[in-house]
């Protein structure tokens, strides 16, 4: 017998071990709701499996009976809509001003400090300066997003860019590069998977913002769904949108991973 | 003729000298070996040569005028690790050089331009032997295949003089021969100056056409930074006597005892 710390599960038995637990909560919340509902067959806390499929029935394929619109595809265009540009934008300027501190003491002696003091701002506590600046519309929440992600990532792009090897950017001056080229040739290349990976790492934090601004002020969106219908109680429609803004968000984090792992194989292949 | 010249150069960092009193002549065509303990000043020589350093006195000169401050294309470097860029294939590695020079904005070149600078490259890769090897990256290659690559890609610029930082420090033994019969042809071929820091003193003894030892003369045990290191042995590989290696063995590790014992 092997010592614990020693013994592997193979292939198979890794697959079903993961999805062990998923089972049991699902069978957990089963009898649960079944406890209550015997009691009481107007619970709205803890509805069963075939109220779940009547609400997503209602909300995804058919038409809303006020607006006569699909409610869960223009929730969610809406909010991937706010979620892709805030988080391009916020990627964007990582990106150049991550680069400049990261690479031009000039620059990051004038702006490092700048970032820092920003990214300790708590966005949450700025989100009525945003709606007073921006109005209720569109900006407003695109901002927030903006805001909430863009110097964590600018810290992150600037700590990965003073991290490229000395010997390479003294290998592209013996090669004969200016410090543009050294930029264009060197830093922006090395630095794409990493802005890929820092972008996965900010879109938990961008989810919340998008869902605590839609809560406050919007029309549609996945986050203005569920606290709206949260004033009835409506946990069959709460649950199954929790559900899939966690699968979106997993599908957005697998396919960046995945295009990551593709284009830029010299990053996740290292050897040496 | 003179291509470096070292007049009466010092480098300290405050009151810590590491070097003092360098004072030398290489002319064209010269393969230089440093050898030394380590924490005797060789590779800050180095990077004086390179400009990523300046003396704190004393002139240093390249073809009779002051060296450039920093790295440029005058002088190339392979260093021990991470000499080539790890985003590019070995032969957009060697084109690099190529492709900055030809494309002074963007530094990527098209049509006509990048297809002599292809041609050029290839037969370069196959010159280092890497020319089965041109569409890998960096990562795939072994140590050895990688400081092949480093060469060839600060070769093909031509330089003035080639730096080597301990390229074959962390090489296994067979493959470090081979890299030395490459180095020594590649050297020959294209009439480089070369200036080559290593650890290993019989490598020294045999790669190249002079070796310079780099060694504290004057040492304090109290203070080991009082003192810089000097070029103790100037001798012309192939024609010492016997007992020489021995005894800057000798000295050589006698100074490398009291600073690994002191630092």
């Amino acid at each position: 017998m092997k010592k614990l710390i020693n013994r592997r599960p193979g292939k198979p038995a890794s697959w079903a071990l993961g999805l062990l637990p998923f089972l049991l909560l699902i069978v957990a919340y089963m009898l649960a709701s079944d406890a209550r509902l015997t009691e009481n067959p107007n619970d709205k806390l803890l509805p069963a499996l075939d109220s779940f499929v009547q609400a997503i029935d209602r909300m995804a394929f058919e038409p809303s009976k006020r607006s006569g619109e699909y409610l869960l595809w223009e929730d969610t265009l809406a909010s991937l809509q706010r979620l892709g540009i805030g988080v391009a934008i916020s990627a964007l300027i990582a990106v150049v001003v991550g680069i400049g501190n990261g690479t031009i003491p000039l620059i990051r002696s004038t702006f490092s400090p700048l970032v820092t003091g920003l990214s300790l701002v708590p966005p949450m506590a700025i989100l009525p300066v945003l709606f007073i600046i921006f109005g209720l519309g569109e900006l407003a929440k695109v901002m927030l997003i903006i805001i909430g992600i863009t110097p964590f990532m600018i810290r992150d792009l600037q700590q990965r860019a003073m991290e490229i090897p000395a010997e390479q950017i003294i290998k592209m001056q013996t090669l004969g590069a200016n410090t543009w080229q050294i930029i264009t040739r060197l830093v922006w290349p090395q630095l794409m998977p990493r802005l890929i990976s820092a972008v996965r790492l900010s879109l938990g934090p961008a989810w919340l913002f998008l869902i605590a601004a839609e809560a406050i002020a919007a029309t549609e969106g996945l986050g203005y769904r569920i606290f709206l219908v949260r004033r009835y109680l409506s946990m069959d429609v709460i649950l199954p949108y929790v559900v899939w803004i966690t699968l979106l968000a997993f599908a957005i984090d697998f396919l960046l991973s995945r295009y990551s792992q593709w284009r830029y194989p010299w990053f996740h292949q290292k050897s040496h | 003729m003179a291509i470096i010249e070292m007049k009466n150069l010092w480098k300290e960092y405050g009151d810590q000298v590491v070097l003092e009193r360098l004072n030398a002549t290489v002319n064209e065509g010269e393969f230089i070996t440093i050898v030394g303990a380590s924490g005797c000043g060789k590779t800050t020589f180095l990077k004086l040569l390179l400009g990523t350093e300046q003396a704190t006195r004393g002139e240093l000169l390249l073809d009779g005028h002051p060296l450039p401050a920093e790295p440029d294309e005058s002088r190339g470097i392979v260093f021990q690790r991470y000499s080539v860029l790890s985003h590019l294939t070995a032969l957009e590695n060697v084109m690099l050089g190529g492709e900055l020079h030809g494309n002074r904005w963007l530094g990527i070149t098209f049509g006509k331009q990048r297809k002599q600078l292809r041609k050029a490259a290839l037969e370069m890769l196959d010159s280092v032997g890497l020319g089965q090897a041109a569409d890998k990256y960096p990562h795939e290659l072994s140590g050895g295949m990688q400081q092949r690559l480093a060469l060839a890609q600060a070769l093909i610029k031509r330089p003035r003089i080639l730096l080597l930082d301990e390229p074959f420090g962390a090489l296994d033994p067979g493959i470090r021969a081979d890299m030395h019969k490459l180095v020594l042809s590649l050297w020959k071929e294209q009439n480089l100056t070369v200036f080559m820091i290593t650890h290993d003193i019989t490598e020294g003894f045999y790669l190249g056409t002079r070796l310079w030892v780099f060694d504290k003369p004057r040492l304090d045990a109290q203070a080991p930074g009082a003192y810089g290191a000097k070029v103790t042995y100037d001798l012309p590989v192939g024609d010492c006597e016997n007992g020489t290696l021995k005894r800057i063995n000798q000295t050589v590790g006698r100074t490398s005892r009291v600073l690994n014992d002191t630092l």
